[in-house]
């Protein structure tokens, strides 16, 4: 990929150096408490609201020439809100961008982990809407502080056991709330609860930021992440009967997909990147052919499906 | 005479001391110098009229708010702490541990939008009990004991009736099984006859678990009925204190006189 220009008329990565210097002590501060929500100046960034600006802080704090930025939302790197991320820092920092998981240096998320293991060195940004995960219980933020600084997680087990009281399980499936490094209740942002497992133990850095609400948090390499859960209703992630449609894959998070207004549908990766990758490899789902002719994927993509 | 019931008080040191506990608001008196210990298994009652200053110590003695001065002294592990010489997670982790608070309103002593099982249970997942099922069951046991059909466990607090909540805010005290329970007023507002019930019930309890017990009433039948020993309070200080009987049968002070008497007219 060709080194890019960045444009004259903006600073690098937008924000001028001193807002990201204190970005920047805010993400070594939230590294070195993992879990801690870390207050700090949000800016205004030119996107719309619900964009995720807090990510989009991160990112711009973080990214030199050399970096390489993979950007997904739900899982793919095409719909609309991904590809003006990505736009908007090829503009302004002029860094290659990349789909493969694999290839970036940081990747900025919205709802989704990429599927392929992450490695050391590399960084996820998640973008987050609500940092607070003890908010639905506790209206008042100095109370919810006080129960941080204090480790009072009562509180969020009874979220829990009210779900198995009303529906037999914890209904939770996203934002489902996890303890990190044995001391802090985080919320993992609204990633379906299938991707809270990845969190545990990744070689990656991850962090997190919220714009409206002004708050930065991390995960250091290798730490421990655990979903709550009791000792008799265990933690579990969701699970399909059937694999991917496109790829065969059995490991992936799955999204229904309607084919067509006869209520034909097929369950299909999240992970775009990693389905592709798949199907390259010579994997096929069964609805594959079904796909193509729908021009739902590229034909050609599939390398046994070469013309 | 409720001799029978009086309690053999076998520990020799006292759970709770309060000495000299003072509580201005500027310039107003909440209560002044009262001092006072309380033993193992003792009920102590709190009664006076309207503005005496029955709640400003009670909620001193509570560990809610920090007297003006003196000092309160609670015996944790054998030795006596004190309060408010303590960090705030400490006392805050023996509020929801070694004793509790019946409030006078439900609402401050429940979660409306949680279950019943969900309000009684969360004070053993407080102290990181993680086993659902038993958690279910004790709450369940507890409804029992305070008179809620099991088959209420999973409705809002807001689908009960008065003398229901304040039933549900005694268990989800008492699951815990704390050595001191504070109450203001547990029975005010409701019926009488609902008065009366949650007293036998609360009396039941309090002996049975031996637990030791501050109740504030401005209602001497109340006080008669769940006290061994009472304090008469007047415009923020205690006027009179002794055994429950004696004071109520035989009160010195003209103001516990007056009391008493105000009773027997009505
Ligand atoms: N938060 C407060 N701010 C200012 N003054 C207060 C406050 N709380 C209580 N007081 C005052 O302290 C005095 C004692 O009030 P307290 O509420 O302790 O009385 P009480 O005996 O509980 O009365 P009641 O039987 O009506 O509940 C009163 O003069 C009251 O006005
Ligand atoms: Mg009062
Ligand atoms: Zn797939």
């Amino acid at each position: 990929m060709t080194m890019l220009q960045h444009d004259p008329d903006y600073n690098f990565g937008y924000l001028d150096e001193q807002t990201k210097r204190m970005i920047r002590r805010a993400l070594l501060k939230a590294v070195a408490i993992p879990g801690y929500q870390v207050p700090f100046g949000s800016r205004e960034m030119p996107l719309a609201r619900g964009w995720g600006t807090g990510g989009i802080q991160i990112t711009a704090a973080l990214i030199g020439p050399e970096d390489r930025l993979k950007v997904i939302d739900q899982g793919a790197d095409d719909t609309t809100n991904a590809v003006s991320i990505r736009r908007f820092f090829a503009r302004v920092s002029g860094v290659a961008t990349t789909e493969e998981t694999s290839e970036a240096s940081i990747i900025q998320t919205r709802h989704r982990i990429p599927e392929k293991p992450l490695d050391e060195g590399q960084i996820l940004v998640y973008q987050v809407p609500q940092p607070e995960p003890l908010r639905k219980l506790e209206p008042s933020e100095v109370e919810t502080r006080k129960m941080h600084a204090w480790a009072e997680y009562g509180a969020m087990h009874v979220r829990l056991y009210e779900d198995i009281a009303r529906f037999g399980h914890v209904a939770t499936t996203y934002s489902y709330p996890v303890m990190v490094n044995d001391r802090y209740v985080m919320s993992p942002t609204p990633i379906p609860k299938f991707d809270n497992p990845k969190m545990d133990d990744m070689p990656a850095l991850q962090l997190f930021g919220a714009g409206r609400e002004k708050r930065i948090y991390a995960i250091p390499p290798y730490t421990k992440v655990k979903s709550l859960d009791f000792e008799d209703h265990p933690f579990t992630i969701q699970s399909w009967t059937e694999p991917c449609a496109l790829c065969a894959a059995t490991d992936s998070y799955l999204d229904e997909v309607i084919t067509d207004d006869h209520g034909g549908r097929m369950f299909v990766c999240s992970d775009s990147s990693y389905c592709e990758d798949r199907r390259a490899k010579g994997h096929i789902g069964k609805e594959l052919a079904v796909a193509e002719a729908l021009d739902y994927v590229d034909r050609g993509e599939g390398a046994s499906h070469d013309a | 005479m409720r001799e029978s019931s009086t309690p053999v008080i076998a520990d020799p040191d006292p759970i709770l001391i309060a000495k000299n506990v003072t509580k201005h608001y500027g310039e107003r008196i909440g209560c002044e110098d009262v001092s006072f210990s309380l033993w193992p298994g003792e009920v102590l009652g709190i009664v006076g009229e309207s503005g005496s200053g029955k709640s400003t110590l009670l909620r001193c003695l509570a560990g809610i708010d920090r007297p003006t001065s003196g000092e309160i002294l609670f015996r944790h592990e054998g030795e006596p702490i004190s309060l408010f010489n303590i960090p705030e997670p400490t006392r805050r982790k023996l509020m929801r541990t070694e004793w509790g608070i019946v409030h006078q309103n439900p609402r401050d002593g429940l979660r409306m939008d949680v279950s019943a099982g969900g309000n009684v249970g969360e004070r053993l997942m407080d102290r990181g009990d993680r086993h659902y099922g038993k958690i279910r069951r004790s709450a369940m046991e507890w409804l029992t004991r305070v008179e809620i059909n099991e088959d209420r466990i999973d409705d809002r607090p807001r689908q009960f009736s008065g003398g229901m909540q304040q039933r549900l805010q005694i268990a989800r005290v008492l699951v815990p099984e704390p050595r001191l329970v504070f109450m203001d007023e547990p029975t005010g507002g409701l019926d009488v006859s609902v008065q009366a019930r949650l007293l036998d019930l609360l009396r039941v309890l309090v002996r049975d678990l031996g637990i030791a017990a501050v109740i504030v009433t401005h209602d001497l039948a109340v006080a008669r009925l769940l006290t061994d020993r009472l304090m008469v309070m007047k415009g923020g200080y205690v006027v009179e204190e002794g055994l429950t009987d004696q004071v109520l049968d035989d009160p010195h002070h003209a103001y516990t006189q007056l009391l008493t008497s105000a009773v027997l007219a009505a």
